[in-house]
């Protein structure tokens, strides 16, 4: 019940000098706390229900409604100090022991569980599936044959018949027994014929795979070893279409700007026949000019040997029963661990057949 | 073929380029120039010295020789060690300055107590021979000061060229001339022109075969047998990589390199009667010039003479008719072929020879008469002969004109030749041309591989240059990018290099005792007839012995943690061999095609893996191979069950089938003990082995996977421990109890196994989690038990599991 004679100068916790030393000591308090338990014990000091402006607070009500306007307003911007001071304190020493808990929690970061082996896809095999990814982008379909093989595919279909001097070219692995018709693929042309008989046309296809020859294992031939061979037959096509594949294959495999060369040569399934070069891609050719500095890869030729390539022969199309008169086409085939030695600086073809985990693991990357 | 430079230019007396030079203009025309040789460049300053005088120097160990010799421009004085000359012989003397082999440099030096200005030198020190008695006397018409080198044709190079089947011309100084002179447009002298005179009277031939359609048959009488080879001869076949023997034989040599028509001399005191070429008669034999008696074949072509064979024609002659060192009397041949029989001949009797090597590869059958008649002046010339009778059996079918649209070449290459380019072309290479359009091509004796257009458009567009045919990408129809399967096997190989397995590519080839060690029969697997090595001799029905030898591998090189994996084909059993092979002049039936087919062994695909030493903090064990196959499986969205197994090269024990609809597709195990000591691989190993082909097809077969409904109600998981007997496979439990806990089950996993006195011996405690979810509300604790309490029912039944705390 308001008190109408009261003077509120008289009441000492509403005295403007009171408020004002209260104020100033709970400000000093507060920022004076160095932990937040310190201002937790400031806080309910200056700012509890014993505290000085709360008493004060608690007063106005006795008042005369006159005079109670002026004192809550004094009162309420000592509490508002208070609170912000309280606040700002607060935050700065949460801060702070963030800061610290985050430093204490820190860990050794190489330190590694160790439980998940690395794995990893042969180079073999990520190339093959890199050489399909550039053809596919084409249109071209990934064609595939089985590694024993009729010799009708083989050589017979290919212009190879039984004593063509061709077949010497390439040692042949025959199955038991002696005029089985079988043979371990020596190329993978066959699956050029097997392509044509079974998809139709126009035909454009790659097929890598695995080929075997009776030859000695060492640092430069394998008995077994990759290739790639690609087939384009259609209407009107011409050894022109055969460069530019072979070109656009090139760069998109070692770089821009990257070219081929073409060298007569011969090969019973195509007519006209061609060695294929790559212009070296480290050297880019310049370790051929006289004084250069020697190139590792090319032996300073400034070309590396990559396949063969060439028209497809019209006694291969007219075996398949494809009319040469209309249909005309190209055929190429590179060896996968030539490209792949040179490509990664192996020098022992061993080391992509042995299954030395260290080998693959260091080449199993896919880009 | 290796071919002297200075031999060439005998042939194109036009030539000046240097021997880089003609290499690239050959490599440009199609013959691979592999590598060239060089010899007498690395001595210089050698000349022709006369010896003036001779003093012996006394009081030396061994005799010494002080001499003043003169080479023209000034006298020099020399002290030498060699004693086979005498005052007025001509030698070849190294000034101060020279260079002899091996970069040794003569200067003037004091010796012996005098001065030495210079060196008398030998064959070797020249480096004409590998060693020599004294010095080289050269012949007294010898003109003094002149090169040494120079005078005696020391100095030369040698093009060493791979000869593809095709150009069977280029395996002679002629042919390859040819091409150099087309190549640098310069007239080429064709040895092969020379005339021959008209043969008669000579010795009786006759050719019942169609084998050989032309024989030349020349004698040659009162032949010196002591006459030796000049030396520009033997120096031309050794630089051509032959071995000089006897005046007849290098002289039979010498036409074949320069000519590429194989001659072949007979003793013709050893002929008895007429020479008959026919193809042998069951049970003849014939020694051949290699000492082999020989059984021959009924399709052998033969030369046979009253008594019987006396050469296998164009392959090797025989031994009783050689010509020896008494021969007087020679009866030369110079014949022509069939290149099939030729080649099949020589591959039977396994006797690659120059003259086979050429006539497999087609020799020019108009040369026969030339050939033997420059054969036969050299003998004259060199060996003291006269000339005798010849005979000239000549039954071949001339060739026709080949029909060629002049635009077919440049249709091929993708330009347009114009008319005269394409006759000029044609024209270089020998074609006799006539006819406006088509072209009518008549080619030349010496290129039998040129049998229709497409040849003729090669010879067209290689002699233009394939680097003037434009660069021009084509477009293909829109593809349809990988096959599911092709995806598929792309899936797979990542599935298992991410369960840490490494890739290896092995070779295919086995022996029956690795299969026999694997306890794998090893009839299944095909033979091969020639195989790389005696005991490798089979192909491999299963990736296992190929992954083992590779862990061997990686162990013996002391790596222990071992984790490989290989997906590749395997090959089992035989096919029926197809009786009727297609032809190639028409498509191939689809029954011929079907049968050549069913000839091949089945070739499946599978994946295989091996896994040693540690893994994850433990040794490996069985569950990491059967895991590595559900990953696999799982990656192709299969779902493989497991099941007990009990196969070879597996511990009884620890052994599982992997199934897939009920279909086993796989196996895994720890490798059985005795297996892990016979290979000596590290103990607990284990393997899996899984058709990837029947997982492929599965995948494709089941299509796109379904969507699951994903429900946003909240889930209630409980947990329950089943105790069962040891010997129940935990994924049975675990299937049973999926299958039977309802509809509501979204999740089931196993995540504690417990064995110990608290479960009792023999038994083991399972514990999984079971997470349950309804698609439309949120669950029921009544609803929740109610489906464990069926799924631990069922259990109990099928398994004898009991709830642990129950």
């Amino acid at each position: 019940m308001p008190t109408p004679d009261y003077d509120p100068k008289q009441v000492a916790l509403l005295d403007p000098s009171e408020l004002e030393a209260a104020r100033d000591a709970g400000l000093a308090a507060l920022g004076a706390a160095a932990t937040l338990d310190e201002l937790a014990l400031a806080k309910t000091a200056h700012l509890g229900d014993r505290a000085h402006v709360s008493l004060a607070n608690r007063e106005i009500a006795a008042l005369p409604p006159a005079a109670k306007g002026d004192a809550g307003k004094r009162v309420n911007a000592v509490r508002r100090a208070l609170q912000e001071a309280f606040d700002a304190r607060r935050e700065a020493l949460e801060l702070e022991r963030d800061a610290r808990v985050l430093v204490e929690e820190r860990l050794d970061v190489s330190l590694l569980p160790g439980l998940v082996p690395a794995g990893a896809r042969h180079p073999l095999t990520t190339l093959q599936e890199r050489i399909a990814d550039v053809f596919v982008s084409m249109g071209w379909e990934v064609a595939e044959g089985p590694e024993v093989e009729h010799e009708w595919f083989n050589f017979d279909a290919l212009n190879m018949p039984a004593d063509h001097p061709a077949r010497e070219m390439q040692d042949t692995l025959w199955l038991a027994p002696e005029g089985s018709g079988l043979v371990m693929r020596t190329q993978t042309s066959p699956v050029q014929i097997r392509s044509l008989l079974e998809r139709g046309l126009p035909c454009y296809v790659v097929a890598p795979g695995r080929v075997f020859r009776n030859d000695a294992l060492d640092a430069t031939h394998s008995p077994v070893f990759g290739q790639v061979e690609g087939l384009c037959v259609d209407e009107g096509i011409t050894m022109a279409h055969l460069r530019g594949t072979l070109d656009h294959f090139a760069q998109a495999m070692f770089g821009e700007g990257l070219r081929t060369r073409l060298r007569p040569s011969y090969f019973p399934f195509t007519e006209p026949s061609a060695e294929l070069d790559l212009q070296c891609f480290r050297c880019r050719g310049a370790s051929a000019e006289p004084g250069a500095e020697a190139c590792r890869v090319c032996s300073s030729e400034g070309w590396i040997e990559w396949g063969g390539c060439g028209m497809v022969n019209p006694a291969v199309l007219r075996a398949c029963g494809v009319d040469p008169d209309r249909w005309s086409g190209f055929a190429f085939g590179m060896g996968l661990d030539r490209t792949l030695m040179f490509r990664h600086d192996i020098t022992d073809i061993r080391d992509l057949y042995e299954g030395d985990q260290r080998f693959t693991l260091a080449l199993g990357t896919e880009a | 073929m290796r071919v002297p430079l200075s031999w060439l230019r005998s042939l194109v007396p036009g030539l000046t380029a240097g021997v880089e030079q003609v290499a690239e203009a050959l490599v440009r025309a199609g013959l691979e120039v592999e590598l060239v040789h060089r010899y007498g460049h690395d001595v210089e300053g050698v000349v022709v010295g006369r010896v003036l005088d001779v003093e012996e120097l006394t009081g030396h160990k061994k005799r010494i020789r002080y001499c003043h010799v003169d080479v023209g421009a000034r006298v020099h004085e020399v002290v030498c060690g060699a004693i086979n000359f005498v005052p007025g012989d001509l030698v070849p003397f190294a000034r101060p300055g020279a260079l002899l082999p091996g970069g040794f440099r003569i200067a003037a030096r004091q010796t012996y107590g005098r001065v030495s200005d210079g060196m008398i030198c030998s064959e070797a020190e020249l480096g004409l021979a590998d060693d020599s008695a004294g010095i080289l006397v050269l012949p007294p018409d010898s003109p003094v000061g002149t090169d040494v080198v120079e005078l005696l044709g020391l100095r030369d190079e040698v093009l060493d060229i791979a000869v593809t089947p095709d150009r069977g011309y280029a395996l002679s100084v002629r042919g390859v001339a040819r091409e150099v002179a087309t190549a640098f447009d310069l007239p080429l002298h064709d040895p092969g022109l020379l005339a021959a005179p008209t043969t008669s009277g000579g010795h009786t031939v006759t050719l019942p075969d169609p084998g050989c359609d032309r024989y030349v048959a020349r004698t040659v009488e009162g032949l010196d047998p002591s006459a030796p080879s000049p030396a520009w001869l033997t120096r031309r076949l050794t630089l051509a990589g032959m071995r000089p023997i006897s005046l007849a034989v290098d002289v039979t040599n010498h036409v074949m390199l320069e000519l590429g028509q194989p001659l072949h001399a007979f003793d013709l005191d050893a002929l008895q009667g007429s020479v008959v070429v026919r193809r042998a008669v069951a049970g003849e034999r014939l020694t051949t010039l290699d000492g082999q008696d020989r059984a021959l074949d009924p399709d052998d072509l033969l030369i046979t003479d009253d008594r019987g064979p006396i050469a296998l024609a164009g392959v090797m002659g025989g031994a009783e008719t050689e010509v020896s060192a008494a021969t007087t009397r020679v009866l030369l041949e110079s014949a022509h072929f069939a290149p099939s029989s030729i080649t099949r001949t020589a591959r039977r009797h396994r006797l690659p020879s120059e003259a086979s090597k050429r006539f497999e590869r087609g020799v020019d059958p108009d040369l026969a008469a030339a050939a033997a008649e420059a054969a036969v002046r050299l003998l004259v010339e060199l060996g003291g002969a006269t000339s005798g009778p010849g005979t000239d059996v000549d039954q071949r079918v001339p060739r026709g004109p080949i029909a060629l649209p002049v635009a077919h070449p440049g249709r091929v290459a993708g330009v347009e030749y114009p008319r005269e380019t394409v006759v000029r072309r044609l024209e270089q290479v020998g074609c006799v041309i006539a006819g406006e359009e088509p072209l009518q091509v008549t080619p030349p004796s010496w290129r039998p591989d040129l049998t229709g257009p497409a040849e003729l458009v090669e010879e067209v567009i290689r002699l233009e240059g394939y680097d003037t045919v434009p660069v021009v990408l084509p477009v293909a129809p829109a593809g349809r990018g990988l096959t599911p399967a092709q995806r598929l096997r792309r899936t797979a190989g990542r599935a298992l290099a991410a369960s840490g397995l490494v890739e290896v590519v092995t070779p295919p080839f086995v022996s029956p005792h690795a299969l026999e060690v694997l306890g794998q029969g090893h009839h299944e697997a095909p033979a091969l007839q020639n195989p790389l090595s005696e005991e490798e001799g089979l192909l491999r029905p299963s990736l296992l012995p190929g992954l083992l030898q590779a862990l061997q591998r990686n162990v013996g090189r002391g790596l222990h943690d071992v984790a490989l994996y290989e997906a590749g084909s395997v090959f089992r059993g035989r096919g029926s061999p197809a009786a009727d092979v297609p032809g190639t002049d028409v498509r191939p039936t689809a029954d011929q095609l079907a049968a050549l087919d069913a000839a091949l062994p089945l070739q499946p695909r599978l994946a295989g893996l091996v896994l040693a030493g540690r893994r994850r903090g433990r040794p490996v064990e069985v569950g990491d191979a059967v895991e590595a196959l559900l990953a696999l499986a799982g990656s192709m969205g299969l779902e493989l069950t497991v099941a007990t197994g009990d196969v070879a090269p597996y511990h009884p024990g620890r052994c599982a089938r992997l199934l897939l609809d009920g279909t086993e597709v796989g196996t895994a195990g720890e490798l059985h003990p005795r297996v892990v000591a016979s290979l000596d691989l590290p103990p607990r190993a284990v393997a899996a082995e899984v058709d990837l082909d029947a997982l492929v097809t599965a995948a494709v077969a089941a299509g796109p996977a379904r969507a699951p409904h994903v429900s946003p109600y909240p889930p209630s998981s409980v947990d329950v421990a089943l105790v069962v007997a040891e010997q129940v496979l935990a994924a049975d439990v675990q299937r049973t109890l999926a299958r039977s806990a309802g509809e509501l089950l979204e999740h089931l996993a196993l995540f504690d196994v417990f064995t110990g006195p608290q479960v009792g011996p023999g038994r083991k405690s399972l514990a999984y989690t079971l997470r349950f979810r309804a698609p439309d509300r949120t669950l029921t604790d009544a609803e929740v038990l109610a489906a464990r309490d069926g799924a631990v029912a069922a259990a109990a039944q099928e398994h004898g599991a009991v709830l642990r705390g129950a």
